[in-house]
């Protein structure tokens, strides 16, 4: 199994509600998690809504799903890299964000940020590294 | 459409035997779910039925039964936070049959 691991990024462009396209994407990513592969989310244009902090879908009658975020981390899916322009294009910073974590299993299980808030440019050179992209 | 019967209540269930409505959940569904599985439930079921509830609660899904090991492990200790001693108490898969029998919906990342 270890010599098929391969890298799979899961690219998210959407808003969370109006659409499926950001629980469907997550649902994915959450199963993915059970074949042990190499698992990267990218939060990009309005997908940066998806992490962002007290979301409140009441007026809406959809649900909330975004606490199912805070899960990834138990699903040892720790690498969220945030594109930093789209924050910026919006009007957010890393504040607006809800503090998603893991534990280091090789650091005494310390709390870790999951969030990488990077450039569009370097955001370029990890998809260039990845063996699987998906978007939605 | 499915139905159980506890406590003189019809409660809709999937034809996986998982509830329907998950508000319609309360702890005699546990108990009829576990007996038409021909589980007795005791305290150490209780126990998993309970956290799955609580974890549901926050994180709004149902955990991959990987994952529920290894929350269970921290929170209630290692010699329950195994998968030996999780079968044993749901023989058709921690995951699965806690996950129905604690109203759930079946859990998100489990093959």
């Amino acid at each position: 199994m270890s010599d098929d691991i391969k890298k799979f990024m899961f690219v998210n462009t959407k808003a969370p509600y109006g659409t499926v396209y950001a629980l469907e994407s997550l649902e994915v990513v959450l199963i993915s998690a059970a074949f042990d592969q190499d698992v990267s989310l990218v939060f990009c244009d309005d997908g940066v809504f998806q992490i962002t902090r007290n979301q409140n879908t009441e007026a809406s009658g959809m649900k909330n799903f975004s606490p199912a975020y805070k899960a990834l981390g138990d699903y040892d899916i720790n690498k969220l890299y945030v594109e930093k322009e789209s924050l910026e294009e919006r009007g957010l910073t890393l504040d607006n964000l809800m503090d998603l974590t893991y534990e280091d299993e090789d650091d005494d299980w310390a709390e870790k940020p999951s969030i990488k808030l990077v450039t569009r440019a370097e955001l370029a050179d990890l998809m260039d590294g990845q063996d699987v992209i998906i978007s939605s | 459409m499915a139905t159980i019967s506890v406590e003189g209540k019809e409660i809709e269930v999937d034809e996986e035997g998982y509830l329907v409505n998950l508000a319609d959940w309360f702890p005699a569904v546990a108990t009829e779910m576990a007996k038409i599985d021909e589980v007795d439930l005791g305290d150490d079921h209780w126990d998993i039925i309970n956290f799955l509830r609580e974890y549901y609660e926050e994180y709004q899904i149902a955990p991959a039964v990987r994952v529920l090991t290894k929350a269970v492990a921290k929170k209630l200790g290692k010699e329950k936070g195994n998968s030996k001693y999780l079968y044993e108490l749901f023989p058709y898969g921690p995951g699965k049959q806690a996950c129905k029998f604690a109203g759930l919906p079946k859990p998100t990342g489990c093959v």
